[in-house]
């Protein structure tokens, strides 16, 4: 398998660095977070990533997008991961166009996936229902009712889920609560009688929604894929995103460094850079290597999606985990080379160790993640 | 088994590289003895030549001699000192035929290893047409002498001195961890020939015959119970000055060249080790699944997982920076950082063996001599400059953080 990026990969790397540096750099989140934007994120930068096409990074030619792939989307994420900027990316341009894509019926792939890549239209991933992660844990229940359905429960930690314009639902078409059979995907437009939306300011200073279904009704066409059969669709969506957090994770990272060994160079304590002092070289080496060894998984699962391989939820699972650890290490290990200047709300460092604590969570953390790596190596 | 896939399944027009392979094939097919496809067991199945080769079984002699006959021992030396003279692409396809048919490698060296690829960068012609042949075909045995009792790390403040003496230098001091130097015939050496000049500038490298009576080397017993390092001692010892490697006092510039290749040498038997079969099976074996088909001991379970997610993923970074380097990025200090962190990993892989395999490892000669080659891999994070050495190299060369 290729590790190494092509030409082309490179300049969309190139590409990215270079907008989301001038136009959304961390300044832009303080910024929404000190005005309590009601979006929780700046609808002008969005815009202009849909003019460059990145919306529609995961969407086919043939519905308006430039179909690029998972590494591309990965280049992307990374970079918004040294800027920390705040979007929907994950649940929009990476799971919403999955879903609708690959599971889609094609009046659905007509509906959403050119608005997807215009930017037109926010998708809302809600999945989760219990204290953290656990997609097989599905309580809420969608019972038919004449030529539908109707929904009922609650889902939580639904990233942006106060501006989607349309939410992916898992519900219980069968089965008990913790069966990944009898599990069914819906697409709900919060708008719909008896969907309440509560949003929730988070720690890394962007949202998820609280999100009640009280007897809604949805029509047949609302289901995305098979009817109880929906488990093996949501795990590929939820994959994709994933792999997309574990990228923008390992960005989040390597900036940790670069901001932390530029200041080794230029703090100095004993009438020297504290840069000089091996206690602190190799906490910085350890970390790098550490960061090294994670950015190889993050290439393997992107790459191994695009390929559409067997292996797929190891490998994903595998760099979930393991940048799940390397980026709150980062973080860490930044607030604490930088001393007493990181822990001020005024000095940037402290948004990374927030966004990656969120990160982590999302879609599953590193421990989810090593036991699922441990059973699809059957032990 | 590995599938190579030959010129028909391509289906496009047989180029010279497809000659090569099928020739190479089907001469391995001939040449290569069976008992030599088969996995090494123990110590005993490794040639390593010299004077006084000893070879388990004919099988190892002939495939010896064959292989160094075409120089294939060394495949991409020049063919003029005995090597293969075979391009990049034609050895990587040696070495994917001889995969594809597990061959062993026929000669074990730290000649082929190391000092050769030093005498090709700086040996001088005479050099290079006396020493790199009897390498090719394994007549001569080289040991390394680095270290020093009290150079360690600090390799550049070694203090062997090498004196001229008329028409011969002559040497005095003591090396210590000269791998196999008790089995070795010719010893490559870093000494001090110039006492006045800072460390890293009087420095040169010898190459010295080890069958005289100013040689001798004493074996070192290790925590394992095994003695494969050696105490070398240099007492008015005899080198011929056309034996100097390179210039005269720019001996470190050779040293940090020959140690590049032996971090890549453990590093990458780190890598080998990890690729070979993966530690959950292992442990599985030994602990077992419960109902749930989980490993039946949760925390091992954990730690078996993580030194996987691991292992796997710096096997993906040796391949990523492999690829870069093929792609004219340079590996540099990079090759630092897979030190560190390979034999680092390695050590984590045998501790959690121990775990698995329980009291029976305790045993002395206990299961699969486990317990031996669980205190052999404390070595790794020594030896071929430390851990806290190549984090050193990092921090100055990687992050350019400044020195103290």
């Amino acid at each position: 398998m290729d590790m190494v990026l092509s030409d082309e990969q490179n300049m969309l790397r190139d590409a990215a660095q270079g907008f989301l540096q001038a136009s959304a750099p961390i300044d832009q989140l303080r910024r929404l977070r000190d005005e309590a934007s009601t979006d929780g994120f700046d609808r002008d930068t969005w815009r202009a990533m849909a003019e460059m096409g990145w919306t529609g990074v995961l969407v086919p030619e043939a519905h308006g997008g430039v179909a690029m792939g998972h590494l591309a989307a990965g280049i992307i994420a990374e970079e918004m991961g040294r800027t920390l900027t705040a979007s929907p990316w994950h649940s929009t341009v990476v799971m919403g166009a999955t879903a609708v894509a690959d599971f889609g019926f094609a009046e659905q792939q007509d509906e959403w996936l050119p608005r997807i890549a215009a930017g037109e239209a926010i998708v809302g991933i809600a999945v989760d229902e219990g204290r953290s992660h656990s997609p097989e844990s599905v309580s809420t229940t969608a019972d038919r009712s004449g030529d539908g359905f109707r929904l009922s429960g609650a889902k939580s930690f639904v990233a942006d889920g106060h501006v989607a314009d349309v939410l992916l639902v898992s519900a219980r078409t069968a089965g008990e609560p913790n069966d990944v059979d009898g599990i069914t995907l819906f697409l709900v437009s919060p708008g719909t009688a008896g969907v309440t939306v509560e949003r929730q300011w988070m720690l890394d200073s962007r949202n998820s929604a609280s999100i009640g279904f009280n007897d809604v009704h949805v029509a047949a066409d609302a289901v995305v894929g098979e009817i109880d059969r929906g488990w093996d669709a949501l795990q590929s969506v939820l994959d994709a995103g994933r792999a997309g957090l574990a990228a923008e994770m390992c960005g989040s990272a390597q900036e940790c460094l670069a901001r932390t060994v530029d200041y080794l160079k230029t703090r100095r304590q004993f009438d020297r850079p504290i840069g000089a002092f091996q206690g602190l070289q190799h906490r910085a080496a350890q970390l790098f290597a550490e960061i090294e060894i994670g950015s190889s998984a993050v290439i393997r699962a992107l790459r191994t999606l695009d390929s559409a391989t067997e292996d797929a939820p190891m490998v994903v699972s595998l760099a979930k985990s393991k940048l799940g650890r390397v980026a709150q290490l980062a973080a860490q290990e930044a607030i604490q080379m930088h001393g007493g200047i990181g822990m001020t709300d005024e000095f940037d460092i402290g948004f990374f160790l927030k966004r990656v604590r969120v990160a982590e969570a999302l879609y599953g953390d590193a421990n989810y993640h090593t036991d699922r790596f441990a059973r699809i190596r059957n032990y | 088994m590995l599938h190579v896939p030959n010129f028909e399944e391509r289906g496009s027009v047989v180029t010279e590289l497809d000659t090569f392979r099928d020739a190479t094939r089907s001469w391995l097919e001939s040449n290569c003895p069976a008992e030599m496809r088969l996995p090494l067991q123990d110590e005993h199945d490794a040639v390593w030549g010299g004077r006084h080769p000893t070879f388990k079984n004919d099988a190892q002699k002939v495939w010896l001699e064959r292989m160094a006959e075409k120089g294939w021992t060394a495949p991409e030396w020049p063919a003029r000192y005995g090597g293969g003279g075979l391009s990049k692409q034609e050895g990587r396809i040696l070495k994917e035929e001889m995969n594809a048919i597990r061959a062993r490698p026929p000669l074990m060296s730290f000649g082929l290893w190391m000092l050769g690829p030093a005498l090709l960068k700086y040996g001088s012609e005479e050099q290079k047409a006396e020493h790199l042949p009897r390498i090719v075909r394994g007549e001569i045995r080289w040991a390394q002498g680095y270290s020093e009792p009290n150079s360690g790390s600090d390799l550049a403040s070694l203090a062997t001195r090498c004196e001229a003496n008329g028409d011969h230098y002559l040497i005095n001091g003591q090396k210590i961890w000269t791998s196999y130097g008790h089995k070795a015939d010719w010893i490559f050496v870093l000494v001090r020939t110039d006492f006045e000049a800072a460390k890293h500038d009087g420095i040169s490298l010898v190459l010295v015959d080890m069958d005289q009576a100013g040689v001798t080397t004493r074996p070192i017993k290790l925590l394992s119970g095994m003695s494969h390092f050696c105490e070398t001692f240099f007492d008015d010892a005899r080198c011929e000055m056309h034996n100097l490697v390179g210039e005269i006092n720019q001996g470190w510039t050779v040293a940090k060249y020959l140690l590049t290749h032996e971090r890549e040498m453990i590093g990458g038997s780190a890598i080998g080790r990890a690729a070979m079969r993966p530690l959950s099976e292992i442990v599985a074996q030994q602990v077992g699944l419960d109902e749930r088909g989980l490993l039946d001991d949760p925390v091992l379970r954990v730690d078996v997982a993580r030194a996987e997610i691991d292992s796997l993923a710096f096997l993906w970074t040796t391949e990523r920076i492999a690829a870069q380097a093929k792609a004219g990025q340079g590996v540099g200090a990079l090759s630092s950082m897979l030190k560190y962190y390979g034999t680092e990993l390695n050590k984590r892989r045998y501790d959690l063996m121990m775990y698995s395999a329980g009291h029976s490892a305790l045993a002395v000669d206990g299961e699969e001599n486990l317990g031996r080659d669980w205190l052999r891999s404390k070595a790794n994070s020594i030896e071929g400059g430390t851990s806290e050495v190549q984090l050193n190299i990092v921090a100055k060369r990687i992050l350019g953080l400044p020195s103290a």
